[in-house]
């Protein structure tokens, strides 16, 4: 059965035009005009994109089931308009070995998305001995992390990603010198100054951001860093690429979106990690963004069920929901053209990922139908009660956005239409 | 109002009038029988997550004197021994419907997170580094008291300014009030981003103490070596204790204020504690007046207290 999506604007790395596209056996098999298909998808008024492709997805399976499941992760990021997500490690027990990985895709591949996992760099996520990253790389595993922890110790680091480069991986860094970091809970600053709360320095990421192009620019190494939120980090980034040093950089939806004043209402809500910062670090997220010192747009979702958040603001778990909100903030919040929003959620991090010519692009006859058919211009309230994660700590709940999913297609199969999910 | 929360809710206005309100509950005090009827019938609940000598006492009796009942709340007998969690004790204690719940908690924001979950006042009664309001408020009322005004005053506030929920408060309410504060400390017990803050700041005790009208002390507590905030209490103490060769160089009627607990020896020498400008009991003594005003305030229905009052 063929499905014509019709009318709409096709966006990919290989421009803009107004076409229909025909999808038949998972795969893209025609783009032009007045195409026809056994079902149809209007796309009037809507861009039809590459499936969007999230590098940063918590979906707390295995270990805590409460907060998300790989399922109600995956309907989450197809409302989302991600055909793909990366899985971090940071389970229980964490993906650090074949076993969990295996779980893992087994769980995936009934989930309406495309669920590839990321491995643990060390074992435990410790930081102390390397995981077995040749077993794991041989199930399909591309990127290796210890998210939630960076790895602190620089010869340790170097291994990995001397390592990882010889199993054609790449190794992301959540980047935190723990002995700057421990014991806050939001950025250090004046607001924390105010509010009392322990805060955790800029410095605290930026060093480890320094002390990785170093190691990257050494070893000839690619390093991957995630959801950075400075000025500086950015500023750095920048300044490796335009060096010649292989890294890529993600930023997550609310570093951009929000900043540290929010910690005001001491509602753990807005407890994030890297925590939210100052009005000057989101702009410099922003203008690295705009000039392409920052290759992706990750959503850091991170669902903790509503009891983990009502606690005391240093007790709570820090993390924020983002799969169902990061395209209509970018939309909302970023001025930049449609090409470059597509770039930055889909064909990026799907190059980053390892997806080339899977997820992300181009839409053409031949390539494999993961879409995203979005309305640039409907408006919307975010509602935690309308979500499909199984936890509701969205920071963005009743924040009128703009930029709608209509229809988001995973290897062919329309798994949204019209907004609604189709099991 | 219908909670404090911070010095913020107030104002200069309001610590005024919460300063004339501790007046009338000075003289309310010092009465053969020192209760008033003020809050008759309505119930105060005391939510204390941590220890607590002064501040707790201070509000069972402010709220004894004015003839409201008191819900006693004792971490180490209730559920949250078992696992209760912040929420659910304030959901539970609301059932009960008590008109005001006084909230101590180690973590900033919990009175803040309460004032959501419940439809009784709240006071906060300390928040991990965030604030103290009506130790502030006592504090004000005391130099007041002692010098005929807050406004114009030079206060030093000398000690673990970081850590210390009661320098956020009088920070907030002295400069609220027109007097002009000096922090004193080693950089490490400063608050980050203090540049920030409406005050002076000094690494020395000896540059400033010539110079002001109150001395502040906040006590500074052993742990601080550990964490490598200090060397060792001994340098603190030879370098910014208030010792009795320092304090001699204060102005005679410049007052010594500390909250308490004192750390005797280590922020201040024991024997400038009994001196006639040392003012730890009043401070104790104008807590409950101060605390009897804001229960009032908060709690009291008639928009004339001072009638009420007048005529209990």
């Amino acid at each position: 059965m063929s499905t014509v999506i019709r009318g709409g604007l096709v966006v990919d790395q290989t421009g803009e035009r107004t076409a229909d596209v025909v999808v038949d056996d998972g795969r893209v098999v025609a783009v032009g005009p007045d195409l026809s298909g056994d079902l149809v998808l209007d796309a009037g008024g809507c861009v039809v994109a590459p499936g969007l492709v999230d590098l940063h997805t918590h979906l707390r399976q295995p270990g805590a089931e409460e907060a998300e499941t790989i399922e109600s992760g995956g309907w989450a990021a197809v409302r989302g308009g991600f055909s793909a997500v990366v899985a971090m490690p940071n389970t229980n027990p964490p993906i650090d070995c074949a076993a969990v990985v295996q779980e893992v895709l087994a769980l995936g591949s009934k989930a309406p998305c495309d669920v590839y996992t990321s491995g643990a760099i060390t074992v435990g996520r410790r930081g102390e001995q390397l995981a077995p990253m040749a077993e794991m790389a041989a199930l399909g595993v591309r990127l290796f992390t210890d998210d939630g922890n960076g790895v602190q110790y620089a010869g340790l680091m170097r291994r990995a990603m001397e390592y990882a480069a010889g199993l054609g991986a790449v190794l992301a860094q959540h980047c935190e010198v723990d002995s700057l970091a421990a014991g806050g809970h939001m950025h250090e600053g004046e607001w924390s100054s105010r509010l009392g709360i322990p805060g955790v320095p800029a410095e605290a990421e930026e060093l480890m951001v320094m002390r990785d192009i170093a190691l990257s620019r050494f070893t000839g190494a690619p390093v991957h860093f995630q959801h950075l939120s400075t000025g500086g980090s950015v500023a750095m980034v920048r300044a490796a690429r335009q060096a010649g040093v292989e890294v890529t950089a993600e930023v997550a939806t609310h570093h951009f979106t929000l900043t540290d004043e929010a910690c005001a209402s001491y509602d753990p809500v807005f407890k994030v990690n890297p925590p939210l910062r100052p009005a000057d670090d989101r702009d410099a997220v922003r203008q690295g963004l705009a000039d392409g010192a920052v290759d992706a747009i990750a959503t850091d979702h991170a669902p903790h069920p509503p009891d983990a958040k009502e606690m005391p603001f240093d007790q709570a778990p820090p993390g924020m929901l983002g799969l169902e909100t990061a395209l209509a903030l970018v939309l909302t919040e970023l001025d930049l053209p449609i090409a470059e929003v597509v770039g930055l959620l889909s064909w990026r991090p799907a190059a980053i990922a390892g997806l080339k010519g899977v997820h992300g692009g181009p839409i053409a006859p031949g390539s494999p139908a993961n879409l995203c058919v979005f309305d640039p211009n409907e408006e919307w309230i975010v509602d935690p009660d309308d979500l499909a994660s199984r936890s509701r700590n969205t920071p963005y709940a009743g924040r009128r956005v703009r930029g709608r999913v209509r229809h988001t297609i995973v290897g062919g199969h329309s798994v949204l239409v019209d907004q609604e999910m189709r099991p | 109002m219908k909670h404090l929360l911070s010095i913020n809710d107030l104002g200069a206005e309001g610590i005024d009038e919460v300063c004339r309100l501790a007046d009338h509950f000075t003289e309310v005090s010092q009465r053969p029988i020192p209760k008033v009827p003020a809050l008759r019938g309505k119930t105060v609940a005391m939510l204390f997550y941590e220890d607590s000598t002064r501040t707790r006492l201070s509000f069972e009796v402010a709220a004894r004197r004015l003839s409201a009942d008191v819900m006693g709340f004792s971490v180490p007998s209730s559920s949250v021994n078992k696992g209760e969690s912040v929420r659910d004790t304030v959901n539970t204690i609301s059932a009960m419907g008590p008109n005001a719940i006084v909230v101590r908690h180690r973590s900033a924001g919990v009175p803040q997170q309460t004032a959501a979950w419940t439809h009784a006042s709240v006071i906060n009664a300390g928040d991990g580094w965030h604030e103290h309001p009506t130790q502030a408020l006592l504090d004000c009322y005391t130099i007041r008291d002692r010098l005929g005004s807050v406004a114009g005053r030079r206060i030093v506030i000398l000690g673990d300014i970081k850590h210390s929920r009661v320098a956020r408060s009088c920070v907030m309410a002295f400069t609220e009030l027109g007097a002009k504060v000096t922090l004193v400390a080693p950089p490490t017990l400063l608050p980050p981003a203090v540049g920030s803050w409406p005050v002076d700041v000094s690494f020395s005790l000896d540059a400033v103490l010539s110079d002001c009208d109150v001395v502040y002390g906040l006590r500074v507590q052993k742990e601080r070596q550990s964490e490598a905030l200090l060397p060792s209490l001994r340098e603190y103490t030879a370098q910014w204790g208030l010792t009795v060769a320092r304090a001699a160089r204060l102005h005679p009627d410049a007052l010594v204020m500390h909250p308490g607990p004192v750390n005797r020896g280590v922020e201040i020498a024991p024997e400038l504690l009994d001196r006639p400008n040392a003012t730890l009991n009043e401070q104790v003594r104008h807590g409950v007046a101060v605390r009897m005003a804001v229960l009032y305030l908060l709690l009291g229905a008639d928009p004339e207290p001072r009638s009420e009052v007048d005529t209990a």
